[in-house]
């Protein structure tokens, strides 16, 4: 039987929505597998937080310690080490805090790594079958970790269902007692919260959204044009952001805005995971790519193969026609 | 500051379609188009202008088979001073863990107080650089989108995290840090810049000279493989319009006003 700990990421005393996904990641990875949750930080959220947790788990960790007030990786690292058995599972999210401690946790560990897996296809033997992509999403792979001296294994945040089940009855476990020194070479001291831009894109109905495909700067005036007829606001995804073109505040994604609209027009973007976990709301997706093999289309609604540079044009004819 | 870019080649995703090969169990990589992996200029840019700043080199390392000297003389043509290739037969199927053993030890070979990664490759993983931090001893932050130098042991680092919010940290050296894309504008290089570097010795290191046992990495080391690429069956996906773009705009205008886009 496989022993399965879930690191439960939170903020504000509310764990992350991860915390409800492990349960189905856990039943994929080994049917009979017992999962235990690991809360890590301090005060009254942690408890807030632990206890929650009792709802999804039968065993939750708790590790309280004044140092760990901020989830700094090195220190969250360090805890672990002393708390979990080395040849344990371990799951993360994939996100920016468990990309920064993951990889490194892996090697103190001595166990096998894997990361951004979207789905298990169970254990043979002592390897653990697992599914994730590569090239943006344009590819899958089927990858293969040996178990049998730990793994750590970050899965991709909304890959599984929230389990409905909040009646566990679990306990909590308090292990600080079990950490030992905690300094760390990185000290954490502040969070510079993201400018707030001209327009809010979060506030918009219809987003015509922009990606790399509309190749220069210069063209993004194709596109506003099209959103001006159709009364909708430019958004974009993050290399438009990046190359300074578009202010940050328009970018959709994992670190940029979260939208909502009815409508999402994706214009030359190609779909990667991070600039879709910013489109929330269920919208009626249009994906205009040149590529037929774009990753966007499997999650568009509607799918147009053409260029976007000709094509925006013509459709702002159109609708200012109507 | 010496400061050591971790790059890797990778397939641009820009420039293919990718594609199985017949047997369907790996891409077709026949004619695939390589290039820097996207996150590793913005790393070599930064350095260069962290060396602009404080003085110091910047030295360019990647792992690979020989095309990959390409990579690194890129990365030399954008200002990097040094290039070493690491490369041997007993590399070849090193998963994360193995490609970050071999990178330290050329670590220990130099005397670097900053060792740059990219954020994230072609694979998605974002590993190697959090696990050479940790079989280094030396701190890790990931995501870095802003360093600014403190001292001669001392930088301050913004970290993106969700939201596109970042988190501020003070980190000592020596340290690695995984680079995000945005950080800075990463120099263009033209082909006379290419052509410059072209004679520029780049020293091939293998297992030997870096003093690696075969047997910790490689397939035989790997504790993670890649069984195959494969087409997962996603159901129907979008629904495609065809026929002329006259014929596409009026259905999709049909399909706009129905779904409240006009
Ligand atoms: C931690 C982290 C956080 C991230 N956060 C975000 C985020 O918040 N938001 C985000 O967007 N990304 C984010 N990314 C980056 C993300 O991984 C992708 O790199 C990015 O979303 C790709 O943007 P794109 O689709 O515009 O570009 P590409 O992937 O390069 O796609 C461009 C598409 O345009 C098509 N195209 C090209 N020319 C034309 C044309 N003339 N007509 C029609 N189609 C054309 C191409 O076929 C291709 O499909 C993040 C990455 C990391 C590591
Ligand atoms: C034919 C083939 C077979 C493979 N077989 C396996 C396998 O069996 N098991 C397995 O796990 N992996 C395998 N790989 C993947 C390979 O080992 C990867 O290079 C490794 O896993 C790290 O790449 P990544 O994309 O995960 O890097 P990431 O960790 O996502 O990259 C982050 C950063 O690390 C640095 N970096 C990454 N790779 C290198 C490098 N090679 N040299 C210098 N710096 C680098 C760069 O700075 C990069 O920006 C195979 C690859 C190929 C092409």
């Amino acid at each position: 039987m496989t022993q399965i700990f879930a690191y439960i990421p939170f903020k504000n005393g509310a764990a992350e929505d991860v915390a409800l996904e492990y349960p189905d990641a856990a039943k994929k990875i080994d049917p009979s597998a017992e999962v235990t949750a690991v809360v890590a930080g301090t005060g009254a959220d942690l408890d807030k937080v632990a206890d929650a947790m009792t709802g999804i788990y039968k065993e939750v960790i708790k590790i309280d310690h004044a140092e760990l007030a901020y989830p700094n990786a090195e220190l969250v690292r360090k805890a672990l080490l002393d708390v979990l058995p080395h040849d344990a599972l371990i799951l993360l999210p994939h996100d920016t805090f468990g990309m920064d401690l993951a990889p490194g946790l892996a090697v103190k560990m001595d166990s096998a790594y894997a990361a951004d897996i979207v789905d298990f296809e169970g254990l043979d033997g002592k390897d653990l079958k697992m599914i994730r992509q590569e090239l943006g999403g344009a590819v899958y792979t089927h990858v293969a970790s040996d178990i049998s001296s730990g793994a750590v294994i970050t899965v991709r945040p909304g890959s599984f269902a929230p389990t409905e089940d909040t009646a566990a009855g679990g306990s909590v476990v308090d292990k600080s007692g079990d950490v030992k020194d905690l300094s760390a070479k990185r000290k954490f001291l502040e969070v510079v919260v993201a400018e707030v831009g001209d327009v809010d894109i979060t506030k918009a109905d219809v987003l015509v959204s922009i990606g790399r495909g509309i190749e220069e700067e210069e063209n993004i005036e194709i596109a506003q044009e099209l959103a001006d007829a159709m009364g909708a606001v430019v958004s974009c995804s993050r290399p438009i952001v990046d190359a300074k073109w578009l202010e940050k505040s328009r970018q959709v994604g994992t670190s940029g805005q979260t939208v909502k609209p009815k409508v999402y027009m994706a214009m030359g973007i190609s779909g990667s995971f991070q600039h879709l976990g910013g489109v929330k709301g269920n919208p009626f997706i249009v994906a205009v790519n040149k590529n037929p093999k774009a990753p966007i289309f499997q999650v568009a609604d509607v799918g147009i193969v053409e260029d976007i540079l000709e094509f925006m044009p013509e459709l702002t004819e159109a609708v200012k026609g109507l | 500051m010496e400061i050591l870019v971790c790059v890797k080649r990778v397939p641009d995703t820009a420039e293919n379609e990718f594609e199985l090969n017949s047997a369907g169990n790996d891409l077709d990589r026949d004619d695939l188009v390589y290039s820097v992996n996207e996150w590793d200029n913005y790393a070599v840019e930064e350095a260069i202008q962290i060396v602009d700043n404080v003085g110091g080199s910047v030295t360019v390392v990647t792992v690979g088979d020989d095309e990959s000297e390409e990579v690194l003389r890129r990365e030399m043509a954008m200002g990097a001073n040094n290039g070493v290739l690491l490369s041997d037969d007993a590399f070849e199927g090193s998963d994360g863990k193995g490609i970050a053993a071999i990178l330290k030890a050329e670590v220990a070979k130099g005397k670097y107080d900053l060792i740059l990664t990219g954020a994230q490759a072609d694979e998605g993983a974002g590993q190697v650089g959090g696990m050479l931090s940790a079989m280094l001893d030396y701190p890790y932050a990931s995501l870095v989108n802003k360093i600014e130098v403190v001292n001669d042991t001392t930088i301050q680092v913004g970290r993106e995290i969700e939201g596109g919010n970042q988190e501020m940290n003070e980190i000592q050296l020596p340290c690695v840090l995984s680079i995000q894309t945005g950080i800075n504008e990463p120099r263009y290089v033209g082909i006379r810049g290419i052509r410059k570097v072209a004679s520029v010795d780049v020293p091939v290191k293998g297992a030997g000279d870096l003093g690696i046992d075969p047997a910790t990495v490689g397939k035989n080391g790997a504790k993670t493989r890649r069984v195959d690429y494969f087409v997962p069956d996603l159901g129907d996906g979008a629904e495609m319009l065809e026929g002329s773009t006259e014929e596409i705009i009026e259905k999709l205008i049909e399909k706009l006003k129905a779904k409240g886009g006009l």
